[in-house]
């Protein structure tokens, strides 16, 4: 009568297996642990790990185990306290090269690890942490690279070589392009041929255009240029937060782009927001230029009468210094920065490497000045739309150099790391505006997950109860049904890495209460057949069949719902929808397979049933 | 065990004029409520800065307040959240567009110069002003695709008297239920968006389960009139209809007093979703179908061509 084949059991029985497994390395727990891994993305050798394990051991720091994967280490300890001296410890022995973070790994044992079982992955709001939606200034970006064009022409119209100069009345920003002044027609013609032959002139337009006495050269940017350029800006910013999200020593960051123009970062786990935001906010550079050894400082901050060529700075005691409008080199020719101590005066410096570019250009101007001074201006965008701009060493030229020198005349040793620190990182290619935050402290976290975790088991418990007692033996299967359907859930948020928030755990809260529906269905439709006069058997097998076009049409819908949820929502929310739609599957199925199944294993078999507890 | 009657035959078709009188007049307070006093729009709406800090022990607010004067915000609102040891303090976004990454810290300060123990951050929320808009536009659209997505479905399966009568009363779920957030004063924010969607989902799981009853007696019962095939297929859902909206309440119930206070809006807007999810499908729904003027010819079983039956004398 009321049997299902044998095959049907195999595949119930293998379905909850699976979810059993996969749902398990979530009562694991974590391991508070140390990841290592190399700044730069290198793998790591065998004598990395001995000397970092080595410097642990010194300490008395014996990790629970080690485990070394190509591209990190992870150390993991028994207790927070061994974590954080750990962190300690490697971080004054090897950062520079090596980024340290805190993690807090999972402690799935092997075996589940060997077939692909992992714990779910907690959304911010459950772990902890922060959230950044950055706007890239496009225009601003735009700026900039409007000045690097201006400067390039500067340097293509005024060589080294003394008798290779054009001279120009000005070269300017204007809209979308650059305007250089000529004096007269041949020149222009002179400095036509020559930016049309440079190489680093490609992508834009040059035009001649009469001025009002002046012989002008008009550079405007074509559109795909411009487009290439924004691409290129927000990939150079996307590069360049990792970096530095990678020195703050977080686990396992999130930074990737959203929409054309906007960079999502999260960092799980971060206790000290403000320093992330300090780092992620700020652009610094230096740039290096030469002092205006003609001109007199102190006239010009006066009078206000700046020699046409240069630019006012004050020193960071206050004394104002005329600095070149030609800029030697600037921060995007960095490659490298080191914090140390200056050899001779043991005062903080920053060691500096340029790119072939850059070296050039410091030898040319190094070798034709020296004796003269050279000055290191230090820009900070701070975030708040601030912009400093500090000169922090004038010093005196005594020899070419080119690739590598130092910096010095910084303050502390604090700030020559924190110097080195933003260099390093990178210089960002367009400035970002912080449009979106969202942080959670790590005991709100758990508070979180505690509260939901409640609320799951109570409204579990009580649905039991309720079930229990209104719909008797009958209850009982769907009970079971609703424990099989709350162990699936959890397994396939863990199999397909969803990220479970606080809304997400209100879902599952929720399919609990909806799940009993499809069984309410099913058992009400059974007792209906009952009381028109069927038999036990035939009601079963009644209720099932016709209740099934119900709850699909029921389900779907609500399925229909969920899914727009998931398409226009964000985070949190994202997680909610998911939850649900996991949710509603997995009722569907436990619903209508489980319990029938359970139900004909009960009640299938027998030739005379009385009567049906339901 | 038993909670309704075996067979219910109460008339709810000749009580749908009263019933449809009273969903006016909730609705009509409701859209007063909305129109006068509006919704309390929560940070993901309206932008802005919230930062919830936690005490060992409960301080006073006026000192609160005066501790943020003096840091610089004298326009800071000040409120407990949960328990009277966790407040929330928001801040409009500057003008001076200086960014949160400053405000958050400043604000902390200003508080730790007012206390010895110390005052901890829990959560900081900045939210642009544009993203403000973007959120309430993505908001309003995710409802308008989901209820024309719904229209479609029901139009496919059963027939388009249907679908309208489903989405009318969601409109009328949907409406109330803002009218009640607005009239109680419940801050709406985007995880009260999610909830919105979710009563969807639920208001029209009883409204589908209703149709397909009815569906199936119209087919069955063919000597009776449009109301009593409708009465009959309410008065035979009735007892599902109640059993999963209890055990759904009984759940939500569960989320609302133990959830804690950020799901709290949420909680609240389905536990007023489900009850008046409820109440439309059996009413409002129905009550639609039925003055659209539906048949039992509606809903006959299309004959299948059958070529050999043709091919019969």
């Amino acid at each position: 009568m009321n049997q299902y084949p044998a095959w049907k059991y195999v595949l119930i029985v293998l379905f909850l297996t699976f979810a059993t497994v996969y749902a398990l390395p979530n009562l694991f727990g974590d391991d508070p642990a140390v990841q290592l891994s190399h700044s730069k993305g290198f793998r790591m050798t065998p004598e990395m790990v001995d000397r970092a394990t080595a410097a642990l051991t010194a300490e008395q720091l014996t990790p629970i185990s080690i485990e070394s994967e190509p591209f990190k280490l992870l150390y993991r300890f028994s207790n927070a306290e061994d974590q954080i001296r750990a962190r300690d410890v490697l971080q004054d022995q090897l950062s520079g090269q090596y980024s340290v973070a805190l993690n807090l790994a999972p402690a799935t044992p092997g075996w589940l690890r060997a077939v692909g079982a992992d714990p779910m992955v907690l959304g911010l709001d459950l772990q902890g942490g922060v959230h950044f939606l950055l706007q890239v200034d496009m225009d601003a970006a735009m700026e900039q690279q409007l000045d690097r064009y201006v400067d390039d022409i500067r340097s293509i119209l005024r060589p080294s070589r003394a008798e290779d100069r054009i001279r120009y009345v000005s070269i300017r920003a204007v809209n979308n392009g650059v305007l250089a002044q000529l004096r007269s027609a041949e020149d222009r013609a002179r400095a036509m041929n020559r930016l049309q032959s440079n190489a680093s002139m490609t992508g834009v337009d040059l035009e001649e255009v009469d001025g009002t006495d002046t012989f002008n050269i008009r550079m405007t940017i074509q559109e795909n240029t411009l487009i290439a350029l924004q691409q290129t800006a927000l990939k150079q910013n996307i590069t360049t937060l990792r970096n530095r999200v990678n020195e703050l020593g977080v686990a396992e960051p999130i930074v990737h782009q959203q929409g054309g123009d906007r960079i999502v970062i999260q960092l799980p786990g971060i206790q000290d927001t403000a320093r992330a935001k300090e780092i992620l906010g700020a652009t610094a550079t230096l740039e290096y230029r030469a002092v205006d050894e003609q001109g007199n400082a102190l006239d010009a901050a006066n009078t206000g009468r700046i020699p046409p060529n240069s630019r006012l700075y004050t020193t960071r005691d206050g004394t104002p210094i005329l600095l070149l409008k030609r800029l030697i080199v600037s921060g995007d020719q960095l490659v490298g920065a080191a914090a140390g101590f200056d050899q001779q005066t043991g005062t903080p410096m920053v060691s500096v490497t340029l790119d072939g570019v850059g070296a050039n250009r410091m030898l040319d101007f190094t070798r034709d000045n020296v004796g003269n001074r050279m000055a290191v201006v230090f820009l900070e965008n701070k975030p708040g739309g601030i912009r400093s701009e500090e000169v922090i060493s004038v010093a005196v030229i005594r020899e070419p150099f080119g690739k590598r020198f130092q910096t010095t005349g910084l303050d502390s040793t604090e700030e020559s790391s924190q110097l080195a620190l933003l260099l390093r990182a990178g210089a960002l290619a367009a400035p970002v505006e912080i449009i979106e935050e969202r942080t959670v402290g790590p005991s709100l976290g758990q508070d979180n997950i505690d509260k939901g975790f409640k609320s799951v088991i109570i409204g579990f418990v009580v649905v039991l109860i309720f079930m229990a007692i209104y719909y008797r033996v009958f209850g009982l299967f769907a009970n079971v049904a609703l424990a099989v359907n709350l162990v699936m859930v959890v397994a396939l948020l863990s199999m397909l890495g969803a990220t479970l928030t606080l809304p997400g755990i209100a879902g599952i809260v929720l399919t609990v209460g909806m799940a009993v529906d499809a069984n309410v269905l099913i058992f009400e439709r059974i007792r209906e057949e009952l009381r028109i006069g069927n038999t036990p058997q035939a009601s079963i097998r009644a209720g099932y069949d016709k209740a099934f076009s119900t709850i699909a049409d029921a389900n779907i819908t609500t399925l229909i719902a969920a899914v727009v949820l998931f398409t226009f929502g964000t985070g949190p929310i994202k997680g909610f929808a998911v939850t649900l739609s996991l949710g509603i599957i997995t009722s569907m199925f436990t619903a209508i397979m489980l319990t029938r199944g359970i139900a004909n294993l009960v009640y299938g078999g027998r030739r005379r049933v009385k009567k049906l507890a339901v | 065990m038993r909670l309704i009657k075996e067979q219910t035959t109460i008339d709810f078709m000749n009580r749908r004029w009263i019933a449809l009188v009273i969903s006016l007049a909730i609705i009509l307070l409701g859209v007063g409520s909305l129109i006068i006093r509006g919704l309390d729009f929560g940070l993901d709406f309206t932008g802005g800065v919230l930062i919830e800090v936690g005490y060992d022990e409960a301080p006073a607010l006026a000192d609160i307040r005066q501790q943020l004067a003096d840091g610089g915000f004298p326009d800071a609102i000040v409120q407990t959240f949960g328990t009277s040891r966790e407040l929330v303090v928001r801040l409009a976004v500057p003008e001076d567009d200086s960014g949160s990454a400053g405000i958050s810290s400043r604000v902390l300060s200003a508080l730790s110069a007012g206390t010895e123990s110390g005052v901890e951050m829990r959560r900081v929320e900045f939210v642009g002003p544009q993203i403000g808009e973007e959120l309430a536009e993505k908001g309003a659209l995710a409802l308008l695709w989901a209820l024309s997505g719904i229209f479609l479905y029901i139009m496919f399966r059963f027939q388009w008297r249907f679908s309208v009568g489903a989405v009318l009363a969601l409109i009328h779920d949907v409406v109330i239920t803002l009218g009640v957030l607005s009239l109680i004063g419940i801050e709406f924010d985007l995880t009260v968006v999610a909830a919105l969607l979710a009563v969807i989902g639920y208001s029209l799981n009883d409204t589908i389960v209703l149709y397909d009853r009815i569906r199936e007696n119209f087919r069955r019962l063919r000597k009776l009139t449009p109301l009593e095939v409708i009465n009959n297929s309410i008065n035979q859902t009735l007892s599902r209809t109640i059993i999963t909206s209890m055990t759904t309440l009984l759940v939500l119930a569960a989320l609302f007093i133990f959830g804690g206070e950020i799901i709290h809006s949420f909680a609240f807007t389905l536990i007023t979703g489900v009850l008046v999810g409820t109440y439309s499908s059996i009413f409002v729904a129905s009550t639609a179908v039925m003055q659209l003027g539906v048949t039992k010819l509606d809903l006959m079983q299309i004959e299948k061509e059958n070529p050999e039956l043709k091919a019969r004398p």
